[in-house]
Order: structure tokens, then sequence, then C-alpha cells
């Protein structure tokens, strides 16, 4: 036990600040009112969804939690159903096998609720494209608020595309 | 020439690895794989190719692992009646890729098999064939009904717990069906098949330049063994030899890879036995490692750092003792991770004896990779098949045996001190030289094979040339596919609770077998 607090009293805060929201990320005009987001803003929380993406973005997903980037520090956190989401983090290119699962995971997402696409396959399809077994970008599948493009995107960039969602900024005013 | 192992007449093939390749009838398949089975050698894959454009049928391959090297066999099929008898009996992890063979090529084993489908799901219709060569790559099937004949399981008390395609935490999609007495697993029956997108068709439609960055998609956690791996088999194709500069740079990434993987999956084990401290300490370790990465290769995974012909940036001195410094750094701080998991009561007590695959088991199904060392299966391509850059490093793998999480754990804290060893060493003697060669002109129909000792397990590449550079047929194997079975064993009499901690133990990969 002296050893384990040892290290912890060692490590010391790590974490480093937030980067701002980016208006050009944005792929939809801001569905949600201001007083809903501000909300949203203080207590956020997620669900995250692979629809066939190959692992990689889930690394960097996983990274925003890691002390460095502390994403519960910014009152944003994951949770284990749609039900109790605010938020969707796709991923993919949407898999046909996975088409009908996110489909219904948006569905059981409450209203209001916000989508941010992560990575290049998620925004385009990526390398993976269309294909027989593929839907491409996750807008071929459901509404998307933001996409942040990264093969796969860091975890400043994921957190910027949360942050963006949130914010309310309209891409008509553009990064100020 | 004939096989050591065998009499059997196989060609050797050109590569890093030892290789051959043999064709026999499909009469002659079960023998085969009896004879090889009886001398302890290991199914790596099977696959399916379509040959009807060259005036032929279809043809099934293997790929089976003997101390001498690995042997690649291919079983030529009537374009009419593609069947072959099954081997799942003698190799059972032969019986999902029977079955993915079936969905994507319509070549299907015999009567006596496990026929249920495994990757089509509702995305095509029973009878179309998507890897079949008549099919377009613009060709789209409409979404049809998907029903699935799970082994149900009966008794007083039983019920059953359906857990995905999407999980409870960031983790890829799959679905889990659990049938349980009171808190116990009785029984675990996996469906994957999720993920398919369609790669191997999508290789199909590339150059063998292009298919390198695709080859580094296929499971993004192991995108440098992929990487490798396709490197490999295109470099034997084209009869491309990389300068031993890139082969000293492609061992250090690969270590890389394994130390940031292994690092993050002990953070994780500490946080499935609610030792969240380990989660934060691990990650802040990786995270470190990670940002090293990006700024000496250029990207934090290392993806696209191994192109055919060698690798994409150098590693200059200075750049090296940095990276030689911070992996000491790094390293001090696993030695008092260790000590602390060690010691830590709490986490011991959930690791040890919980989901246990036995060596005697372990060796039946054919387990492999860092669970197959945790389970006595003391098997490492480094070590087996020391090829430049490891010849002159003396690798050593790890070995346990008791085959729990506490052992999986085990042999990743040994692993990432011996990668660490293994990647001073080799900044130390890099050779000087080019770090890439360029790649020849393949010649169409010819073969190549990458096999690489991912983090993971053996990552294997098999590729198959056409006519202009292009790809004619490529089948990416990870070893996932090998131990995904046994989870269903190893949580055997375990609690539910306990399933994410052997799941994650185990940490597979969806995309790398769903393809």
């Amino acid at each position: 036990m002296y050893q384990l607090l040892k290290q912890i009293a060692k490590t010391g805060i790590v974490s480093e600040p937030a980067p701002l929201p980016d208006a050009a990320l944005r792929q939809l005009e801001q569905r949600l009112g201001q007083v809903i987001l501000k909300h949203f803003g203080r207590a956020l929380a997620i669900r995250h969804v692979d629809a066939g993406s190959c692992n990689g973005c889930e690394l960097e997903i996983h990274g925003v939690n890691n002390p460095y980037y502390n994403i519960e520090g910014l009152g944003i956190k994951f949770v284990a159903s749609p039900r109790h989401a605010d938020m969707l983090l796709v991923t993919g290119p949407v898999s046909k096998n996975m088409e009908e699962a996110l489909r219904r995971t948006f569905a059981a997402t409450p209203e209001p609720k916000l989508v941010v696409a992560i990575g290049d396959c998620g925004c385009t399809g990526g390398i993976f494209g269309e294909g027989y077994a593929s839907r491409g970008r996750v807008a071929n599948v459901i509404p998307v608020d933001v996409a942040v493009p990264g093969c796969p995107p860091s975890p400043l960039d994921i957190i910027q595309g949360i942050l963006t969602a949130v914010s309310g900024l309209r891409s008509s005013q553009a990064s100020r | 020439m004939p096989l050591k192992e065998l009499p059997i007449e196989a060609a050797p093939l050109a590569g890093a690895m030892p290789a051959f390749y043999a064709s026999i009838p499909a009469g002659e398949l079960r023998g085969l794989c009896e004879q090889a089975r009886a001398r302890k050698a290991r199914l790596v894959a099977l696959w399916g190719s379509d040959e009807t454009q060259r005036r032929a049928g279809y043809a099934l391959h293997l790929a089976l692992a003997f101390p001498s090297g690995l042997l690649w066999v291919s079983v030529p099929l009537s374009r009419d009646d593609p069947r072959y008898p099954g081997i799942a009996d003698i190799y059972p992890a032969a019986n999902r890729m029977q079955r993915a063979t079936a969905d994507l090529l319509g070549i299907i084993p015999s009567a006596d098999a496990d026929r249920r489908k495994w990757l089509r799901h509702g995305a095509w219709p029973e009878g179309a064939f998507p890897l079949r060569k008549t099919v377009e790559s613009s060709a789209r099937f409409a979404q049809g009904p998907d029903r699935y004949p799970f082994v149900p399981v009966e008794g007083e008390g039983v019920h059953e717990i359906p857990v995905g395609p999407v999980h409870a935490g960031t983790i890829e999609p799959g679905h889990f069906r659990f049938s349980i007495v009171g808190e116990k697993i009785l029984r675990l029956e996996e469906r994957l098949g999720y993920t398919h997108k369609g790669i191997e068709k999508r290789f199909e439609q590339m150059t063998l330049e292009e298919g390198a960055k695709l080859a580094g998609r296929v499971s993004g956690d192991s995108t440098v063994a992929y990487a490798w791996a396709y490197a490999m088999a295109v470099e034997g194709a084209t009869g491309t030899e990389p300068p031993p500069r890139a082969l000293a740079l492609r061992g250090i990434l690969l270590e890389l890879e394994r130390i940031a993987n292994h690092l993050g999956d002990l953070g994780y084990l500490g946080n499935d036995v609610a030792l969240s401290f380990g989660f934060f300490q691990f990650w802040r370790l990786k995270e470190d490692l990670l940002r090293t990465h990006a700024q000496l290769f250029g990207h934090r995974y290392l993806m696209d750092a191994i192109v055919p012909g060698g690798v994409a940036k150098d590693l200059p001195r200075v750049a090296g003792e940095s990276l030689t410094a911070h992996l000491e750094r790094i390293e001090r701080e696993v030695v008092t991770l260790k000590s602390i998991y060690d010691e830590h009561a709490g986490a011991q007590d959930r690791f040890i004896m919980t989901g246990q695959v036995t060596p005697a088991l372990a060796e039946r199904m054919g387990l492999t990779g860092l669970a197959g060392r945790a389970s006595g299966i003391a098997r490492d391509l480094r070590v087996d098949y020391a090829i430049p850059p490891y010849q002159q490093l003396d690798p050593r793998a790890a070995s346990h045996t008791r085959g729990d999480v506490a052992a999986r754990v085990a042999v990743r804290f040994d692993e990432v001190f011996e990668s660490m060893r293994l990647v001073q060493a080799l900044v130390q003697q890099l050779p000087p030289g080019d770090i890439r060669a360029p790649v020849a002109v393949a010649a169409a129909g010819a073969r190549g094979l990458g096999w690489i000792e991912g983090w993971r397990g053996e990552v294997l590449i098999a590729l198959e040339t056409a006519a202009a550079n292009r790809i004619h047929r490529l089948h990416p194997h990870d070893p996932s596919w090998q131990n995904w079975p046994l989870l269903e064993h190893a949580v055997h009499g375990n609690i539910v609770p306990d399933f994410p901690l052997i799941n994650k133990s185990f940490n597979l990969s969806y995309s790398g077998v769903d393809l």
C-alpha cells in the first residue's frame, strides 16, 4: 500500500488543458438550443459505437480517458447504454452487418442527442470505402453533427470534436 | 524436394521466412492433415480462392507450421462442385475458417461439418459469394433477414444473457450468448463477423503498392505486424531484398508496438479488477510511448512506417539514443508497477485461477500467441525461426503454464521487459546503409508469404499476384481466429462478472477476423 501511495504522490497531476472547439468540423447546423447545450457542456454522457472500425480509433478513444487528457475532468463520461447517453461517438466505415445495430442504438438514444463521427472512415468511408459489405461513412446511415478526420484522430482531435458538438458554434462562425 | 517432416513434394517459396508450397488433390487433404497433426504441426490459416479466370475451378488453401518452416498447401477444386472433406475434427480451429470460406466463395466442406454461416449475417443472400471474381467490386446486395441457430442450453434455472454487438465499453462489436445458472457460466457461444467490411475484396482492387496501407488497417492495434507481414509477402513474391538497416528498424517498430499494447492491456486488467490506479499509471506510460512514436516515426501507432522494400523513416543516432533513454525511464516505472500488482491481494485474488485454459486443452485446440505462451505453448516466431533482425539477439519466449488471467498478465510483463531489451540492442547495433530498396515488378501468379509474431500472436499474409503488379488473392490471417474459440472454454464455471476480465486478458481482435 505504501508503494502504491508513493507512486500516486510521485506521479502528481499530469492532466493537460483541453482544446478549443473548431467550427470547421461541424457537418450540420446546430440543432439544439443554447440552453440544452449549456447543460450538455457540464455533464455530457457519451455512448461509443464501433460500427465497423479497424480498432485504431478505439485506441485513441481509450486514450481520452488517460490522465493526460482526463476527459472526465471536463464533466464528460462514457456510459454503458445508449439510453443513458446524450451523444453517440461512432467509428467505422459502417459495415452492413452493423448497420441495423447502429440504427437501433441511435433510436435508443433519447432526444435531444448529438452524433460525432470519428476518423477518416467515419467521415468518408476511408480506405475501406463502400462495397458489398460496407456502407461507407457514418452519415450514410444516421445524421452526423460533427465529423473528426484522422487515421486515427488523436485524443485531442476527438475531444475537440466532442466540444465542438456541444459548443453551439455554427459553421458560419468559423473558428474565431 | 520433399518436406523434412512429411513425405510430400514441396517447392521452397522465396522470402524471408522458411516456407514451402505444395498442391495436392482433395482426396489427400485429410491424410495430410492427420500426418501433420501427428507431427505436431499447427494449422496457421485456411482460406479459399477463385481460379475460374485462370481456366481452373476454385482452390482451398492451408498454411501449416512445421519446425522446418511454413507449408502452404493448395487443393484445387472443381468449378461446378467445389467441395472438400472438412478438417475441423483434426484441427478444431478450422471450423470458423471453413464457414467463412463457404460464405465468401461457396467452397463447401463435406456434409458432416458445421455448415452454419459465419461472416454473412444478412449482408448478402445465401447463394451469393462476394469474393468470387464474377462479383464486381461495384456489386451491392439487398439486406436480408439474419437468423442464426445458437446452440440452446436447457435445464432447471438455466437462462440466457445476450450481449452485443454493441458492448458496454469502448470495444469492437461482437455478440456473446451466455447460458448461465445463477451467476455461473455454463456455456458461452460467440458470434462474430459484425465488422466484416470486405477487406479481401478490396485488396483485389489494389496494386501491391496500394495494398500496404490497407494491410496496416486490418487490425489497427497490430498495424506494424500486418505491415511487416505484407511487406514480407510482397518482397517474397517480387524477389526484393530489404536492406539490413530496414530490417533492424522493423524489429524496433514491432517491439515498440508490443510494448505499447501490453502497457495498455496491463492498465485495463488493473481497471477490470477495480484497481483503477493501474489503468491511470499504465495509460500514462503508454501515452508517453505513443508521443515518442509520433515524435520519432511520425505516427502514434506507427502506421505506414513499414513499406514494401524497407521502412518509410530512418532513426538517426540521436533519436535512437533518446528512444533508449525513454524506454529506460518507462522500464523503471513498470518494475515498480509490477511489484504493486504482484503484492496487491485484491488484484491477485481476481487474477489467479480465473479464466483458465489448461496446456492440454490449449494444445488440442491450437491456442496461439501470447495466450498460448500463458498455457504452456512455448511458441514464438521470433525464437522458432530467428531470421534477421532477431537472429543475433537471442530473443527469449515468455512461458507460463497455469493458463489463467494471472499467467496472461505475467506473459505481458515478461514480454514488455524482453521487448525493451530487444529495442535497446537493435538501436545499439543498427547497421548503416539504406532504409528502402526498390520493389521489383512481380510476375503474375507469384506467391509470397509474410509471417510475423505480432503482440497478439502470429500474423500471416498469403499473397498471390495478378498481372500488372496487382493482387489476385490476399488472405490476411489474425491469431484471434485460433484463440476466440478458447475464450468460450476459458469462461466455463466462472461467474459472469469475471467475463470482462477474462476477455480482456485475451484481448482478441474482431476486425482482424471479421475482415
